[in-house]
């Protein structure tokens, strides 16, 4: 492998971008002005073909973390900088580097009625897609924790700043909650240091060094639960949720999509790397407590989408029921739920994206969010009525599109840890299929509303926008083999290293005896 | 001199048993005390001397030489600290035992004469005021008379601000270095004296500014007077106005000791006035709000620095041995400091109050990190120690201060300042960078990583949490929650409220200001992304010595 820092790359090519947005002359600023928006996209292409570079030569069968790069950075801190990608944070980064150029195609003219200019839009944009990529492949913990913070920043202006009428108090509102779980992690990170710094080993932050320590029981124990809160907070889970369909309703479509087909993974993905590898026996310990959430996050989400007039918090709601599946299946501590999570946070990414976009497409022509303002679009716009049912079909997981094989994963998980679970996360499904439905019913089919009758139909740059999406949520769905390939080896080693096993497949006697010769 | 044998006439018993001894004065380790004190006399004679046109150039050019030259001094009286023994501690007590020159003292002259310097470049600063400075024409003349329309038509100004500020400085140089009782109070007095004056001097909202020095006065000379008592106890105890010699007399009690514990509660009082604890508080938010603003930017964070310094070496070294008596104390002062703070300034709707009650909620944190008391050596890794990460605090908080209050000095409407903080809507709009670098300094208060407020939280809770103060700590981190929340109500007025009538004007500073509010920003910056150097600088200062 080459020594080439293939992820600092990846890292820094959108912050430099954002930039250079910000330091276009004034003509290039000036609202819905191309410049801009072609260097940005430009920017986030070239991180495209980066990360597919990385994952390209990524070795299945190598070493658990690759394209590694560490340097001491404060040392008296104990942390350093230090990147490195296992295959789950591989999938989370190169699907950050998909959804990006999507999202700045499809939010094209997006950023020209907001309160800057076009150029901070995309600035803003691009600098979340660097700062998530360093959070997916931080393999330091002060290092996660300054970008995990540093996320909120890029998020909270672009929601204040371009959006809906209440997008002010909708920032605020988010940026107070995450800060307050950030806060929270705090505490446990500062935990870490003391904890770390009475071993052996010195303070440090490597997680590779950290895993080693030896924690007492009880102290263990209060920093997951630091960690665990942030991380649910972010997620979002029930009951610290509410601040994501405010945030989602209030945004943009695009800001939307980075905010939960990216932001909200990087809850997920702490508690499968941090709360899980660096506190195995508390993982465990709080695994009952930690399903419960899960499956009521599964079906309060479910409940309330399906009760929501308004598109965006719908399909925000559905994003609190699918984050329920991802939890359960992380901590049902076997491999099928942790592979299944882990390609669920993939294909949640792409099928919410798609979803978003097309009802940003949708509210942007008639200018209300409202379900109840639509009514037969699909007479008058086919396209976008098949684009959205193919998104929504993904939401609710039909064979043959990727969900399906994640969501199939994980509740097989569920079912081997304890049948009940299962049944829970099944009920999920149900209600996944009436939130759906309802809505491309009432917004699609039936009789053209007359608000709806001048609709235009989608042009040819919102079709291309979406299209890689449909066509990795299909692909993927009959042939997942290449990103299960890189995320098996990755749970693998998660699972052995806090030493969790899979129960045993129970065969039927009668089965048994007819096998044996 | 010699011994009075020549009394008694003859070579035989002499009268007196002992030759007197004289002092040694270290006049080298004192030599950046002695040049700012210099300084300031030097300041004096120029007010009496030179002709009025005159003198804001040479008062101005005076003092930044001063300030300059002490922190060269600083420098090489550092890099020639000499280890106390086999302890952790480097430097020497002189001047017969008054003053300690070592390490943590060193560290909190440089500190305290680099905030000094960017000060001083305000407090001279005159563009603002169309070609004036910020101070009373003529402090004597009556707020509405014709005395002062004169003063004003004829263009007058005090420059004895500046000599003023250098004695306050010397003060403060003296306050934390002081070895013994007395000398402590000496410095005392001598940093707050010239700055009841200073709070008394604005130019404009005159009587605001009297109402606040007169406040500061009252409150500070009542808390002096606790001090002076709590001494006066304190050397019943011990016999000795001495630090080292008090803290051989704790180590060596037996039981409780009501005069020493009266004594260590009343000195408590005079220390947490200064640095604004609770409820020693209620003079900071009337004081700061009615001080002309270059001088709550020297007040918020020089005073800060020295009276923390001070804090730090009469606990650890004079009642260290004390540690159990008196730290559940300063527990609860923090705990209540840091709710103050935070929740207090929630309601607040002046920009310079909310600002004086962030800083008290700052005094909370570095409480916490004062409390979860351990020094260098007393466990196995390599934890931070608390002076260390104190120390390292009060650099980032210091100039954070100075950066704020100088972005609050250039937003202004007709009648002078805009503290109001309905003025201060919509100024994302009207100067983007000035609201950009404000909100940069409110991140940096409210600890968001990469900037150096976090990197000094982090070293705070660090060292407490080692200290054994873990839910002290817990608290805080709360408290930051709720904090943030108020940063985070100005950067939302800033940059997405519609102006109120006309809006905030942001005025072109001079170089002067503009170079303050520069160096605070960079500062901020380069602590929040790399804190390292300044780390190891305050862990090389290492222990207090005795």
């Amino acid at each position: 492998m080459s020594s080439f820092p293939w992820l600092t790359t990846a890292v820094f090519l959108p912050v430099v971008g954002a930039l250079v947005l910000v330091a276009l002359p004034s003509g290039g600023g000036a609202r819905g002005a191309v410049l801009p928006k072609q260097v940005a996209l430009g920017f986030s292409l070239v991180t495209l073909v980066v990360v597919g570079y990385v994952a390209a030569t990524f070795d299945v069968g190598g070493a658990r973390y690759q394209f590694t790069e560490t340097h001491d950075w404060i040392k008296v801190f104990g942390a350093h900088y230090a990147l490195g990608v296992d295959g789950i944070g591989l999938t989370l980064v190169l699907m950050t580097a998909i959804l990006t150029p999507v999202v700045i195609l499809a939010s094209w003219h997006d950023g020209d009625e907001g309160r800057w200019g076009t150029s901070a839009f995309f600035a803003w944009i691009l600098a979340l897609e660097g700062l998530s990529v360093c959070v997916f492949s931080a393999t330091d913990v002060f290092l996660f924790y300054v970008v995990f913070e540093a996320t909120l920043i890029p998020v909270y202006f672009l929601i204040g700043g371009f959006g809906g009428a209440r997008r002010s108090a909708a920032a605020v509102k988010f940026l107070i909650y995450n800060l307050l779980g950030g806060l929270l992690m705090l505490a446990s990170v500062v935990g870490l240091y003391v904890v770390s710094a009475r071993s052996s080993a010195g303070p440090t932050y490597l997680l590779s060094e950290l895993s080693q320590v030896s924690m007492d029981r009880d102290v263990a124990r209060w920093l997951f639960v630091g960690f665990f809160v942030a991380f649910a907070i972010k997620a979002p889970m029930v009951p610290v949720h509410t601040w994501l369909p405010d945030a989602a309703e209030e945004g943009t479509s695009g800001t939307s999509v980075m905010l939960v087909s990216i932001l909200d993974k990087i809850g997920t993905f702490g508690m499968i790397r941090f709360c899980l590898q660096l506190f195995p026996e508390a993982s465990r310990w709080a695994t009952p407590v930690v399903l419960t959430l899960a499956v009521v996050s599964i079906l309060w989400g479910a409940l309330a989408a399906i009760g929501q007039d308004s598109i965006p918090r719908l399909i925000a709601y559905t994003s609190v029921s699918h984050f329920g599946f991802i939890v359960l299946g992380v901590f049902v501590l076997n491999s099928y739920g942790q592979s299944g999570s882990t390609l669920y946070m993939f294909n949640h990414g792409m099928s919410t994206a798609a979803l978003f976009l097309v009802a940003g497409y949708l509210v942007r022509r008639r200018g209300s969010v409202l379900i109840s303002d639509y009514g037969g679009v699909e007479k008058v716009a086919p396209v976008l009525a098949a684009l959205f049912l193919v998104a929504g079909l993904s939401s609710l997981s039909l064979p043959g599109l990727s969900p399906f094989v994640s969501e199939f994963l994980v509740l097989l998980g569920a079912f081997a840890h304890a049948w009940w679970w299962g049944v829970a996360g099944v009920l999920g499904i149900v209600l996944a299929a009436l939130y759906i439905l309802l809505m491309y019913q009432r917004t699609m089919t039936g009789p053209t509303v007359p608000g709806v009758a001048a609709l235009k139909d989608l042009n040819v740059r919102e079709v291309v926008a979406i299209v890689p999406l449909v066509v990795l949520i299909v692909g993927l769905g009959f042939f997942p083999k290449p990103l299960t390939a890189i995320i098996d080896p990755a749970v693998h080693d998660t699972l052995t290293q806090i030493h969790a096993t899979d129960p045993a497949p129970a065969v039927p006697a009668a089965a048994q005896q007819e096998g044996s010769p | 001199m010699t011994g009075l044998t020549g009394l008694t006439g003859t070579t035989g018993t002499t009268v007196l048993a002992a030759a007197f001894q004289k002092p040694t004065i270290d006049y080298g380790l004192l030599s950046p005390l002695l040049i700012v004190l210099g300084t300031a006399l030097l300041g004096v004679l120029v007010e009496a001397f030179v002709a009025r046109r005159a003198r804001y150039l040479t008062q101005t050019v005076l003092s930044v030489v001063g300030i300059i030259a002490a922190l060269v001094a600083t420098v090489l009286v550092a890099a020639h600290l000499d280890p106390v023994g086999t302890s952790a501690g480097r430097g020497k007590v002189a001047v017969g035992g008054a003053i300690a020159v070592d390490g943590p003292t060193v560290f909190i002259w440089g500190t305290i004469l680099a905030l000094s310097l960017i000060s001083v470049l305000l407090f001279a600063e005159r563009t603002l005021e169309g070609g004036i400075t910020a101070f009373a024409g003529q402090a004597a003349a009556l707020p509405g008379t014709s005395a002062e329309r004169e003063a004003s038509t004829q263009g007058l100004e005090h420059t004895e601000v500046f000599p003023l500020m250098m004695f306050s400085i010397g003060g403060m140089l003296l306050f934390p270095s002081a070895n013994d009782l007395v000398t402590m109070f000496v410095g005392l007095e001598v940093l707050s004296l010239p700055l009841y004056l200073l709070c008394g001097l604005a130019r404009r909202r005159r009587l605001l500014s009297q109402e606040a020095a007169l406040k500061y006065f009252m409150l500070g000379a009542f808390s002096s007077g606790f001090f002076l008592y709590g001494v006066a106890l304190t050397y019943g105890f011990a016999g000795s106005m001495n630090f080292a010699d008090i803290a051989e007399a704790v180590s060596g009690r037996l039981g409780a000791q009501p005069l020493l514990l009266a004594g260590i509660a009343l000195l408590a009082v005079g220390m947490l006035f200064k640095v604004s604890a609770a409820p020693f508080h209620a003079w900071t938010p009337d004081v700061y709000q009615g001080a002309p603003t270059s001088v709550t930017a020297f007040m918020a964070a020089c005073t800060k620095v020295a009276a923390f310094g001070a804090l730090l070496r009469l606990f650890y070294v004079a009642f260290g041995a004390a540690r159990w008596d008196w730290s559940v104390m300063i527990g609860i002062v923090a705990v209540i400091t840091m709710l103050v703070g935070c929740i207090l300034a929630i309601t607040q709707s002046d920009i310079k109050r909310m600002l004086a009650y962030s800083s008290i909620s700052h005094a909370g944190f570095i409480l916490v990190g004062f409390v979860g008391l351990h020094q260098v050596g007393s466990f196995a890794g390599t934890e931070l120690s608390s002076v260390q990460s104190v120390l390292f605090y009060l650099v980032t908080y210091g100039f954070m201060t100075v950066g704020a209050f100088a972005v609050v000095t250039v937003v202004r409407d007709a009648g002078g300042e805009a503290t109001h903080l309905s003025r201060w809507a919509g100024l994302g709009k009207e100067s983007p960078v000035v609201a950009g670098v404000f909100a940069f300094f409110l991140l940096s208060m409210a600890g968001i990583p990469l900037t150096s407020g976090f990197a000094g939280k982090w070293a705070v809770f660090t060292s407490a949490v080692s200290g054994g103060a873990w839910p002290l700590v817990v608290v805080a981190v709360v408290l930051s929650a709720v904090a943030a929340f108020f940063y985070a109500r100005v950067i939302v007025l800033m940059f997405f409220s519609e102006p109120v009538g006309e809006g905030p004007v942001v005025m072109n500073p001079s170089l002067l200001t503009t170079i303050v509010i520069a160096v605070g920003l960079a500062v901020t910056v380069v602590l929040g992304v790399y804190p390292g150097p300044v780390l190891d600088l305050a862990a090389n200062a290492g222990q207090f010595i005795r």
